[in-house]
């Protein structure tokens, strides 16, 4: 079978799913899938092929679905989803992301769990709740929630898992113990804006050479570490705001890595003056770029979550992001220019690119 | 016996699981256990942590509003019913 491109775009009222060719100029669309339930993030197993996508339901509580028919047919489940009887109540998924040897979801209230039969069930990973800064965490205005999750592409051992309002965490005996990796990322809220642990980490992404290599998009700016987050440099300079969501990296250049400014955390969130652009390094955060060419010019206060934009492994790679206004935008060249792929979706939480077949 | 009536967005989850069928129990929670036991994976989207029935999710019995712990004599109906909502 050719190789085709599939998106996976997690929304408000359910998982659409659009099929593309690996030209990804045009896309079938269908949904919405899981039922309608809400999906924050979406991804697809190694190996099987399997679509994953995590939300959770108002009534119906969290679970992670899974297909292995390209979302003809689902299963779900949250079996052991849970701080036990006697533990805070899990109120929904935010991340479910492949690892080595197992899959992992992040949840709200913040915690880590992990599968190790295709989703079937879950365990806690307790190490990270039991560190000894967890009962200082403080939810920000979004809820106290664990969003991104960043394995090692060779050791299952090591593992990266971001947590709003917290910051970043590393755990290198595959769970059991953490530590903090916030050095030089900046607090600006806070009394100090240095501290071990507060930071509002906004999206951890990791950089294409080997696994030391991360960056993060945070509340109070845009972040590179070299050494698998052990010290980050600030790569703000240069954008528009240092404030946003999203970011991805790029599958094969470790220098490039691209993010979606917004105007600010208290200026409404949206694109700076109404104008889209995604803004892209290619030297490691020491200049930008701003890519805009396709985008609407006036009048877009839109904005754009944290999973929402993906980057696929095409040569050259696609970049899509998705507004929580329901439109969504492709490039099929790396960001020089753009196209509306979609509009009027729901608000979308998630944007996956998968190339399949 | 309870004669246990289930709602559509529940059993759309399930496929091949009916609208209404027979379960086994003296309370709601046994109940439950039961319909558990016959739709695998149910109990998960009834109930919560501690456990409780969900927030948006209740159970009569015999027309009444009812808790986990809540009798279930013989031959009751028993019905699962998600709240309403309102907004988009």
């Amino acid at each position: 079978m050719a190789e085709r491109l599939e998106l996976l775009v997690g929304t408000r009222k359910g998982l659409f799913v659009l099929d593309g060719d690996t030209d990804r100029h045009t896309w079938d669309i269908r949904g919405p899938l899981c039922e309608g339930w809400p999906i924050h993030d979406t991804a697809v197993e190694p190996g099987t092929g399997a679509i994953l996508a995590a939300g959770g339901s108002n009534w119906y509580g969290p679970a992670i679905w899974r297909s292995k028919d390209r979302g003809q047919t689902w299963t779900h489940s949250s079996e052991g989803l849970t701080y036990g009887d006697d533990g805070p109540k899990v109120a929904t998924i935010w991340n479910v992301t492949p690892g080595k040897d197992a899959l992992y979801a992040g949840v709200e209230p913040a915690g880590l769990f992990r599968s190790v039969d295709d989703g079937r069930t879950w365990s806690h990973v307790e190490g990270l709740t039991k560190h000894p800064t967890r009962p200082e965490w403080q939810p920000g205005n979004g809820g106290l929630i664990l969003h991104s999750i960043v394995p090692h592409p060779s050791d299952p051992d090591r593992l990266w898992v971001g947590i709003s309002s917290v910051g970043a965490f590393e755990t290198r005996d595959g769970g059991a113990t953490w530590e903090t990796r916030n050095r030089g990322v900046r607090a600006g809220f806070m009394p100090d804006p240095y501290p071990d642990f507060g930071q509002c980490v906004h999206k951890l992404v990791m950089g294409a050479d080997g696994g030391e290599h991360l960056y993060q998009q945070n509340h109070c700016g845009v972040y590179r570490s070299s050494d698998g987050g052990a010290h980050w440099d600030e790569i703000t300079e240069g954008l528009p705001s240092e404030f946003g969501f999203p970011m991805v990296a790029h599958p094969r250049d470790p220098l490039s890595a691209w993010v979606i400014p917004l105007n600010g955390a208290d200026q409404g969130r949206f694109m700076p003056e109404g104008r889209a652009a995604v803004w892209r390094t290619a030297d490691g955060g020491a200049t930008w770029q701003r890519l805009g060419d396709g985008l609407p010019q006036e009048g877009a206060y839109v904005g754009v979550l944290r999973e929402a934009m993906a980057i696929d492994e095409l040569e050259p790679a696609g970049i899509y992001f998705g507004t929580s206004t329901g439109q969504l935008y492709g490039s099929a060249d790396e960001g020089r220019t753009w196209t509306r792929i979609a509009d009027n979706l729901p608000a979308i939480w998630s944007v996956q690119a998968a190339v399949v077949g | 016996m309870a004669d246990v009536h289930l709602p559509g967005s529940l059993v759309v989850l399930f496929p091949g699981a009916p609208r209404r069928l027979v379960a086994d129990g003296a309370t709601v929670a046994e109940v439950i256990a039961d319909l558990d036991r016959q739709v695998p994976g149910i109990a998960n989207r009834l109930l919560d942590a501690g456990p409780t029935i969900r927030p948006h999710i209740n159970v009569y019995v015999a027309g009444v509003r009812a808790s986990l712990t809540t009798a279930v004599p013989a031959d009751s109906v028993v019905h699962v019913i998600p709240a309403v909502s309102g907004g988009s």
